[in-house]
């Protein structure tokens, strides 16, 4: 903890009036009636401290929900993993190339029924990060991605996807093993799984390295999570009408309605979790209760329906992204 | 993902016949009647020009049998993107095209096909909802007529300007492919320069035989995005048609001269025995 997003300035400030409160109140020796007196001030702060976040929170920007969903304490997927699931067996390889950690994979229990779990796992310190690439998945991630797909489909297990990925990777050897194949497969492959596939982005839905674990029946968005197509600061460099400037990344990220609620009125998303004030990383326990909660949900809707009727209405949703006139 | 210039079309339209041009790459100067007769391949160094999808559809489809269908689809602007319909309308003017993709029906060598062909003068041939649904039609009509499927694929990437609608139809081409393929009909996709991102993670990477033209760059994200992201030189030819094929991403690379052949030849062995298995 202890890292802050730009926008809660005057937050910091009130932690850190909160904190000397309390190294006050750790002296021993003080007076009671000081003791009382200290206890009152520092209530009174947290009151405000939850009344600024309230505020803040009303009116986020495009960009301060892109800080948010990149934040470096937010809840990564084995977190949400260890939180929901009553265990995990976690699978390595892609039985082609090798393992990469940026993905994870595993079969699960979640309330006395097995689930397959796939995910883009990213690090939290320096050394974790570097493991985790990111968060930026390889070609064989992608495949280790499919065959415990394919293995859930196999033993008629439902796909529980958590997704969080800035991109796929892209360099030299992801494109020598055929990334663009990978991503291209596992979208094939999810289009007509036999077996439910429920998908929680959870915090960055970065493009095609998103995708490629994002065809569902039931796309869910956690309420401060992003889903784009580029990153902001690309489009902006990229396109005239942001001057191709890397600095107009927010005003690029208006325009791309990269929100959750933003796609779920574009219709790329089913379901929005609200997180907990402040963002899920302030109360990770309450978030996965939330996403739990949204996973049991659909599940338990998914499993009633025969599996032709449910290919067939995901294979409909695909095929309806429409967005055209017709002259 | 990239905003292409139109100005640098390969054949501008009402050229008079006899002018010369010059060869971008090596520089010779060559005549344009014969450049168009070599198929606009440079005959000194062998550099394919970028062919719109019109030319391209016009050197592959026998004279005169293509049916184009969905001609004026157009995007809604989904987002309300700044600056988008101005782009849209812009790039419909100097093209001729509603959007970047054009598909059809024809015969080559007398062999019914579907046909798609992307056009990289349109924005960068980059994919919205409108080549999404495209693709997904002429997909559709493959199969419905049991005639082989064959795209010509060129692509930025996905639209920016139609955000997460144009992510979704990577998903959408890749769900259609799956269609297609449970219907028995074969899907053949032909790489030109250049073909990237969105595109090639997409139905361009689902062909059941994939062929590319020398020289295409091919490649998940264009060398110039990642040499500038990553701060690191790729070795030359790193996102190439050559490079793919070598690393088995690709079945064959030929010249625009062996290509048509080629689809010959192949759509013949396709098309044999095509009765009884109907009859079956």
């Amino acid at each position: 903890m202890g890292r802050w997003l730009p926008f809660d300035r005057q937050l910091r400030e009130l932690e850190a009036d909160i904190q000397k409160l309390e190294r006050l109140l750790a002296v021993s020796g003080i007076s009671e009636e000081r003791r009382a007196r200290l206890k009152t001030q520092v209530e009174e702060l947290r009151r405000r401290q939850e009344q600024v976040t309230r505020e803040v929170f009303t009116m986020l920007t495009a960009w301060d929900n892109v800080l948010l969903a990149r934040h470096v304490d937010r809840p990564y997927a084995l977190d949400y993993v260890a939180a929901i699931f009553g265990d995990f067996i976690e699978l390595h390889g892609d039985r082609r190339f090798g393992d990469d950690p940026a993905m994870v994979a595993g079969l699960a229990s979640l309330d006395g029924q097995r689930v397959a779990v796939i995910g883009h796992q990213k690090g939290r310190d320096v050394k974790e990060r570097q493991f985790r690439n990111f968060g930026s998945a390889r070609p064989e991630g992608y495949r280790k991605a499919a065959r415990v797909m394919k293995l859930a489909e196999k033993l008629r297990m439902p796909v529980i996807s958590l997704v969080d990925t800035p991109a796929a990777e892209s360099r030299l050897e992801a494109e020598e093993r055929g990334i663009a194949n990978a991503i291209a497969e596992n979208m094939m492959l999810m289009s007509a799984l036999r077996t439910p596939i429920v998908v929680i982005i959870v915090g960055e839905g970065g493009s095609g390295g998103a995708i490629g674990i994002a065809v569902g029946d039931h796309v869910v968005m956690l309420e401060h999570a992003i889903y784009s197509v580029i990153p902001p600061e690309s489009c902006a460099v990229i396109l005239e009408a942001f001057g191709r400037d890397p600095s107009r990344g927010a005003e690029a990220a208006e325009a791309l309605r990269i929100s959750a609620k933003q796609t779920l009125a574009l219709g790329a998303v089913d379901e929005v979790i609200a997180e907990p004030l402040g963002g899920a990383h302030k109360d990770p326990a309450a978030a996965a209760a939330s996403v739990k909660d949204a996973i049991t949900r659909a599940l338990a809707r998914l499993r009633a329906l025969p599996v032709d009727e449910l290919v067939e209405t995901r294979y409909r949703r695909l095929r309806g992204f429409d967005h055209y006139v017709e002259a | 993902m990239s905003e292409q210039s139109a100005s640098s079309s390969p054949l501008p339209n009402g050229v008079p016949a006899g002018l010369w041009t010059k060869c971008p790459k090596c520089g010779e100067m060559l005549y344009q009647r014969e450049l168009e007769e070599e198929l606009y391949v440079c005959r000194h160094c062998g550099q394919h020009r970028r062919l719109s999808a019109r030319e391209r559809i016009a050197i592959t489809a026998d004279s005169g049998s293509f049916q184009e269908h969905d001609r004026g689809l157009r995007s809604s602007d989904p987002l309300h993107f700044p600056g988008y319909r101005e782009k849209l309308s812009d790039y419909e003017g100097r093209s001729g095209l509603s959007d970047s993709m054009v598909w059809g029906e024809c015969t080559i060598d007398g062999i019914p096909v579907v046909l798609t062909a992307m056009d990289f003068n349109f924005m960068g041939g980059s994919m919205g909802a409108v080549l999404g649904e495209k693709f997904a039609r002429a997909a559709e009509r493959a199969s419905k007529q049991a005639a082989p499927l064959l795209a010509f694929v060129c692509s930025g990437g996905a639209r920016m300007q139609e955000g997460i609608v144009s992510l979704m139809q990577m998903a959408k081409t890749a769900a259609v492919v799956a269609r297609l393929a449970e219907t028995g009909t074969p899907f053949i996709t032909i790489a030109v320069d250049p073909l990237t991102a969105g595109v090639f993670a997409s139905f361009a990477s689902l062909g059941d035989v994939s062929i590319a033209e020398q020289g295409a760059l091919v490649g998940f994200a264009g060398p110039r995005v990642i040499e500038q992201a990553f701060k690191i030189k790729l070795p030359p030819g790193s996102h190439s048609a050559e490079f793919q094929y070598q690393h088995g991403m690709i079945d064959t690379v030929v010249t625009r001269r062996e290509l048509r052949p080629l689809l010959v030849r192949l759509l013949r062995i396709l098309s044999l025995d095509r009765e009884e298995r109907a009859d079956g």
